[in-house]
């Protein structure tokens, strides 16, 4: 009982993150390896102003997520998306997209060690006990959830029943027609590619308040996003929440059973699951 | 063999030759550059083997060197050294070709996103094991294999790299994958199995990693997997290829040099900025040299030529 509220609490925080991810590559078609190091910025930034000025990183997300947007908004526009224009097929912008998020997560975490050191950072937020079923957790990670699920939901709603959520998802499903029914596919893109970094860098906030972390634990967070998004399939909302929740439950399960050294692990193994038996996602149909 | 060919592979051989004799020089620090020069060039070409033609971005090389390096710490002590080798040799073979068999079969994104944690995910496991079930933590590899053996041992690594490599572009299996490289759909329906093409050379590709990893092992003389499963490595090995150029047999070595001593003075002077060197090094790569420098030295000479003529 214990593993499975901690696992989905856990669950809920990482459906956020890989929303922003889902965003990124189901839209804007960039495979952006930086995601991970979004999210750092994120966390950084609410132990920044909570230790700094004693402001709740829950008010952060207000300056946060619209500084997030910006940044990866201009980093869709100037570097991305002259590759988008140079590249003569999909495989060619894969390739060059995937070498250059590499490079910019590289000197995300150059810049972050250089400024801040390498240490790790952490900060006490909410560290209250809070009772559900009789059992006691950390309120912090009950916020957290609550907090992802709500914006979760209202991503969700925002896709599925406003305008240019309709647009935004037109643009998923193919870029060329879209672009016929008078979309303007390459604003969508960078609209699309600024909000998944912004939904991931809000993740980081909200991790930060129960996670100890450090200038360049970035990348486990982009596989374990890349894993969820693949796992959920690329695109399905839906599949990306259940997705998610399904890996913190095996995360803490493996955690408190076996070793808290071996999470990735438990996130590779159902990697390799989902590689072997559905690559097409969990509620995915098979291309014909 | 035309006379081309001869002319190249003579040229390959007195440059062979001519490294050998380093260790000659008397000079420590030279010989552990020498060393570290020659790995990375055994490893970026073996990359760039399977890479270059069909442009699947493999982040694995970390692992598979992991694998070979504790491979021979574990055996040390009971098998002889170069039957070690050897398991390390099949071990990387097999292990490349599991992932291959697993990931392959897909996009190429997948791929990537799976060689990227596989080093991590494998120090998780050997950490893991250790703990619970070895007595301690490090392994010691303690032999009398010198420097100046090691680096030998390399430089017959390169020459064997080398020589496959070219034997694969000639061969039907090579040109099939430059067909992949270029369109996959095509070479589909070609007849060509695709999937078994890549999985082949990725298995190549991991054995030399693991040979390599094996190889200098007894240059560490501790190890433990935080030193073994290095995830940087993956990534040199990257740049360097592609910096100077993946396309031919001869490109990595081209990016190694500059490279290695590149990271060599800053990790030297600013240890804290490797990173940021590793990153300004991929951004260079797409944005300024995206065919490496030998495909832009290969576009000057053909426009001074055009421009002669």
């Amino acid at each position: 009982m214990d593993i499975l509220i901690t696992g989905l609490l856990l669950g809920g925080t990482y459906s956020l993150i890989a929303m922003g991810l889902n965003l990124q590559y189901g839209v804007a078609r960039i495979m952006n390896l930086a995601n991970g190091e979004m999210l750092v910025i994120g966390a950084f930034a609410a132990f920044w102003v909570f230790t700094a000025g004693q402001i709740s990183p829950i008010l952060s997300i207000v300056v946060v997520a619209p500084l997030a947007f910006l940044l990866n908004w201009l980093i869709y526009r100037f570097m991305l998306l002259p590759l988008v224009r140079r590249a003569k097929s999909a495989g060619q912008l894969e390739v060059d997209s995937i070498l250059a998020t590499f490079g910019l997560a590289f000197v995300f975490v150059g810049i972050m060690i250089a400024t801040f050191g390498g240490e790790y950072f952490t900060y006490s937020y909410l560290a209250e006990p809070f009772v559900i079923l009789g059992e006691t957790y950390a309120l912090n990670r009950v916020v957290a959830f609550v907090l992802a699920a709500i914006m979760c939901g209202l991503l969700y709603l925002w896709l599925n029943k406003s305008r240019p959520g309709m647009a935004v998802r037109a643009v998923a499903v193919n870029p060329e027609s879209s672009g016929l029914v008078g979309i303007n596919v390459s604003r969508v893109s960078a609209f699309a590619f600024g909000l998944g970094g912004a939904v991931t860098a809000v993740g980081g906030t909200l991790i930060s308040t129960f996670l100890t972390m450090d200038a360049s634990i970035g990348v486990l967070f982009t596989m374990k996003a890349l894993i969820i998004v693949i796992m959920g399939g690329v695109g399905d909302v839906r599949g990306v929440i259940v997705a998610s929740l399904i890996l913190g439950l095996a995360e803490t399960a493996v955690a408190s059973l076996i070793d808290p050294g071996l999470t990735l692990a438990a996130a590779y193994f159902m990697f390799i699951l989902i590689l072997l038996f559905r690559p097409q996602g969990l509620f995915g149909r098979r291309s014909s | 063999m035309n006379g081309n060919e001869l002319r190249n592979i003579l040229l390959a051989a007195a440059g062979l030759g001519l490294a050998a004799l380093l260790p000659l020089t008397g000079s420590g620090y030279l010989l552990s550059l020498g060393v570290t020069v020659a790995m990375y060039t055994v490893l970026a070409t073996s990359w760039a083997l399977f890479s270059g033609p069909t442009h699947y971005i493999s982040l694995a090389t970390g692992a598979f060197y992991g694998l070979g390096t504790y491979v021979v710490a574990v055996g040390i002590d009971t098998l002889p050294y170069p039957v070690l080798l050897l398991i390390a040799f099949v071990a990387g073979g097999v292990a490349a070709g599991l992932v291959g068999l697993a990931t392959l079969r897909l996009s190429g994104v997948y791929f990537v996103i799976f060689t990227l944690g596989l080093a991590e995910m494998i120090r998780q496991l050997v950490t893991w094991v250790q703990n619970n079930w070895g007595s301690h933590r490090g392994l010691y590899v303690l032999t009398d294999i010198t420097e100046e053996i090691i680096y030998w041992e390399l430089l017959a690594a390169a020459a064997l790299v080398y020589l496959v490599g070219w034997w694969i572009n000639r061969s039907r299996l090579g040109f099939a994958l430059r067909i992949i490289g270029n369109d996959e759909v095509v070479a589909a329906h070609c007849g060509i199995n695709t999937a078994r093409s890549k999985v082949l050379l990725f298995m190549v590709s991991g054995s030399v990693a693991a040979l390599v990893g094996g190889l200098l092992a007894p240059r560490w003389t501790y190890i433990e997997p935080a030193i073994a499963f290095s995830a940087m490595l993956s990534f040199q090995v990257v740049i360097m290829a592609l910096l100077g150029g993946a396309s031919r047999l001869w490109g990595p070595l081209v990016g190694v040099i500059p490279f290695t001593l590149l990271w060599e003075v800053i990790s030297g002077h600013f240890p804290n900025q490797t990173t940021l060197l590793l990153g300004v090094a991929f951004l260079l790569i797409v944005y300024v040299i995206p065919n490496g420098i030998l495909g832009r030295l290969e576009q000057l000479y053909r426009a001074a030529r055009e421009g002669a003529g």
